[in-house]
């Protein structure tokens, strides 16, 4: 075979890539390890609304430093638009203001923040108690209230533990009828935290609703958090309403406090915010994008690192594929594990990622049982090819509703997770599971399932390896060498591990 | 331990799957001619145009409505076979031994005439072709079997498989159904494999689950040492298919009929490795012979020569 083209392309792909890497790590100085303590999180607020052709004005809280987190750096993307913050007295929250003269059609504005993490151990400065509002009880309200408190303070010695108390009765799983009526069928964790907050008012303590959000690793839509905050001994204290304790969690990152609304807009409608939060790749790799910006500003404009947050999250994930597709090519031409499907497992292995192994790999495990089962009943149907692979379709999505719900009454939240399962793999899984299982038998059919189950947890074991993923993130060139490896093996033409035994009659004889 | 069985079975010329991907389909294979064996009505036509014997075609049902047609079709002939055109690894063949007013299946079962539109229309929807791509079913006549192979099968279609590598038939097998492979000739469904003397034609030593058998195990009979009647004739055959494809390795089925002689049932672009085991012997060093001998192999008689020559059991 022309061998010379392939080693010349492998050849130069490894020169590259390892080239561009070494560059990278000696010269600009990359860190080739994570770092351990993260510090820096990038936080991306995508503000979208339709304005009607008059005056627009849209504010919106954003968030300030506080005693757990600092703005490092802010700004805003609103082309056209005049900006103002300021910082109400009342809750000390900042405020942004845009207004412009004229506007039509949908408006998107950015707004980012780098917030870094303070030392947690300092001391909050003892602050003046706060005035409370009066939370305007009336008629059974209020007695209702009045009620409760007098309960609660039967069974608390202090402040914390009244809040600790409320808390307890306002997440009982079947309230009091006081608590009952002071909910009035809301039950949402936002609801229940502002009654809290009136109760507390009425019983004469300074409470107030918080929302914010929780800083993860990498999470493209920034669920809202509400918890309160209760005045006590000279200081503010956090209480997490929804685990009912004191204390939230230290990567929760108070965005507004008080009753009123995230947003408002006049002159628009349909004002909406989503969030974004990743870990700020670390400050390493921000000295050396800035150092390489100098040395060479080509290499780092056109850098994944350029990219908005939202899209940097999405590569993070494409980028492990090619990862999982080299362990595929390994696994069958070298192995000689068969699969269903040639990148079936890998689909797989990114949604085992959201669900966690072992729950996707039972979850996955019923789901394929069970639409084989009702697979095996429709072959008596004699349904023709489209209509059954459409019926099957509609038989795993329904599966999985229903599974959805199970285990969601069972208090398994897990099992939620099974909506994140590619729903056409799925189906061909079970269509091709159960054309094998009649042509070649029940062993073949479960040996493939169980092949392709297995490359789907070491491609999922191997993509969730943090030091992976740091490495292809940070050094994409590295896709070269992969790509190379990938090119040599497709040239592999020895045996397959497991398919010398099928062969060992051959030997037997020669003895 | 592993490598140590990797290494003897090197020794023997054992060919792997990856090897044969990429130093024999993948390099003498065209792509563009793969139609001509995936369709199997492509192949017969192609076939009977080169004069090369294959079960007479009765019909093709391309679309539902010609089923109307189909009684009309079906007069004349008291037995008959249906399969997909595209079907792979033998799947969707039904077998009508008798037709009265009803239809016998060869597995004793009976079909109506409601129950054989809905297995064509199975077929045409492509049930049983690779992909699921919508196919034609073929009525074709069905094939009488020579009584050679009678004692040591059962029930089912025995048939003969030999590799044709540019010309030259390579190895040679035997595939007789068990009871265990419900009648068919796959190895992998329990079939017994036997190799065959290339040079004259008898079978070998039998596999059967990878294991070494001497007996029939639903006959009892004696497998080894079957003379196969006309084996120069099929050598020709297969080797014939060569210059019918232009693949230059191919797996090619013959059945033998009692009145018509062999017959090429259908043709392989990528056929199985288990021949190897089959015959105790790997295909390697015949391939490369092949390779280095190739100039000099340039019509079927000289190709079918080297190979009685070279491919003999003592060899």
């Amino acid at each position: 075979m022309s061998r010379v083209p392939l080693t010349i392309w492998v050849l130069g792909l490894t020169t590259l890539g390892l080239g561009l890497f070494l560059y990278k790590i000696l010269v600009l100085g990359f860190p080739l390890v994570p770092e351990t303590m993260a510090v820096r999180w990038n936080v991306e607020g995508r503000i979208t609304f339709s304005a009607q052709g008059q005056p627009v004005k849209v504010s919106l809280y954003i968030p300030g430093s506080s005693t757990h987190f600092k703005v490092m750096y802010e700004n805003f993307i609103s082309r056209g638009y005049g900006l103002n913050t300021i910082t109400e007295s009342e809750n000390g929250n900042r405020l942004a203001t845009w207004s412009i003269n004229k506007a039509k059609g949908k408006q998107i504005f950015f707004y980012r923040g780098v917030m870094r993490r303070t030392e947690l151990d300092k001391k909050m400065p003892t602050q003046s108690p706060p005035a409370i509002e009066p939370p305007g009880f009336k008629g059974p309200y209020l007695e209702a209230t009045e009620a409760l408190i007098t309960m609660i303070r039967e069974q608390s010695a202090d402040v914390d533990g009244l809040v600790v108390e409320l808390m307890k009765r306002l997440n009982a799983p079947h309230p009091d009828e006081n608590v009952s009526l002071l909910l009035q069928n809301r039950t949402s964790i936002a609801a229940r935290a502002e009654a809290a907050v009136k109760v507390l008012a009425q019983a004469g303590i300074p409470a107030r609703l918080v929302r914010g959000i929780r800083l993860a690793e990498q999470d493209r839509n920034v669920p809202v958090i509400p918890w309160f905050e209760v005045y006590d001994k000279g200081m503010w204290r956090s209480y997490d309403l929804a685990a009912g304790k004191a204390g939230v969690p230290d990567n929760y990152m108070a965005w507004w406090r008080g009753t009123k609304p995230l947003g408002q807009i006049k002159g628009g409608e349909g004002l909406e915010m989503r969030i974004a939060v990743n870990l700020d790749q670390e400050a390493a790799i921000k000295r050396a994008v800035d150092y390489g910006k100098t040395v060479t500003p080509f290499l780092i404009d056109y850098s994944l690192f350029s990219l908005p947050i939202q899209a940097q999250a999405a590569f993070s994930v494409l980028l492990l594929v090619p990862i999982g597709a080299l362990l595929v090519v390994i696994l069958r031409n070298i192995i000689g594990v068969k699969t269903f499907g040639t990148f079936m497992p890998i689909l797989i292995a990114l949604a085992f990622r959201q669900t966690n192994l072992l729950w996707g790999v039972v979850l996955f495990s019923i789901l394929v049982a069970l639409g084989l089962g009702i697979r095996h009943y429709l072959e008596h149907l004699k349904l023709l090819l489209v209509p059954r692979l459409a019926s099957i379709l509609i038989i795993v999505i329904l599966l999985m509703a229903v599974m959805s719900v199970l285990t969601h009454k069972l208090g398994l939240e897990q099992g939620l997770s099974v909506a994140l399962f590619p729903m056409v793999i799925m189906t061909m899984t079970i269509e091709r599971m159960t054309i094998v299982w009649e042509e070649r038998g029940a062993r073949e059919a479960l040996q493939q399932g169980t092949g392709s189950l297995l490359v789907a947890a070491l491609a999922c074991i191997v993509m969730q390896i943090r030091y992976v993923g740091h490495l292809i993130f940070t050094f994409p060139e590295l896709l070269l060498v992969l790509l190379a490896g990938t090119l040599l093996l497709g040239r592999y033409t020895g045996y397959r591990l497991l398919e010398l035994p099928r062969f060992r009659a051959l030997i037997r004889e020669k003895k | 331990m592993i490598f140590g069985l990797g290494r003897q079975l090197a020794k023997l010329g054992l060919l792997g799957i990856n090897r044969r991907n990429a130093e024999f389909t993948l390099k003498y294979n065209q792509r563009r001619l793969y139609p001509l064996v995936d369709d199997k009505l492509l192949t017969k036509q192609l076939a009977q145009e080169a004069g090369i014997a294959v079960p007479e075609l009765y019909g093709v049902i391309e679309a539902a409505y010609q089923l109307r047609e189909l009684p009309v079709l079906l007069h004349n002939y008291a037995d008959f076979v249906v399969k997909p055109s595209r079907g792979s690894g033998g799947e969707g063949i039904l077998v009508i031994s008798k037709s009265t007013k009803i239809y016998h299946r060869m597995d004793g079962a009976l079909m109506d005439k409601v129950a054989l539109n809905h297995y064509i229309l199975n077929i045409l929807s492509g049930t049983y072709s690779l992909g699921g791509h919508p196919d034609k079913a073929i009525i074709e006549y069905r094939v009488q079997f020579d009584p050679v192979f009678e004692k040591v099968s059962y029930k089912g279609v025995p048939d003969i498989r030999i590799i044709v590598f540019l010309g030259v038939p390579v190895m040679g097998m035997v595939r007789l159904p068990t009871r265990m492979s419900g009648g068919k000739a796959n190895l992998h469904q329990g079939a017994i494999g036997t190799g065959i003397d290339i040079a004259r034609g008898s079978t070998l030593t039998a596999v059967w689950h990878n294991k070494i058998v001497e007996d029939h195990p639903d006959t009892g009979r004696f497998i080894t040492g079957i003379k196969i009647p006309g084996w120069s004739t099929i050598l020709e055959l297969a080797s014939r298919c060569y210059l019918l494809t232009g693949l230059g390795y191919q797996g090619v089925d013959i059945v033998l009929d009692k009145d018509k002689g062999p017959l090429i049932l259908e043709l392989n672009a990528r056929p199985g490795l288990n021949i190897q085991i089959a015959n105790r012997a790997g295909l390697l060093p015949r391939l490369r012979l092949i390779e280095r001998e190739r100039q000099n192999l340039t019509s079927v008689e000289r190709c079918v020569a080297f190979a009685q020559e070279h491919f003999g059991a003592e060899n």
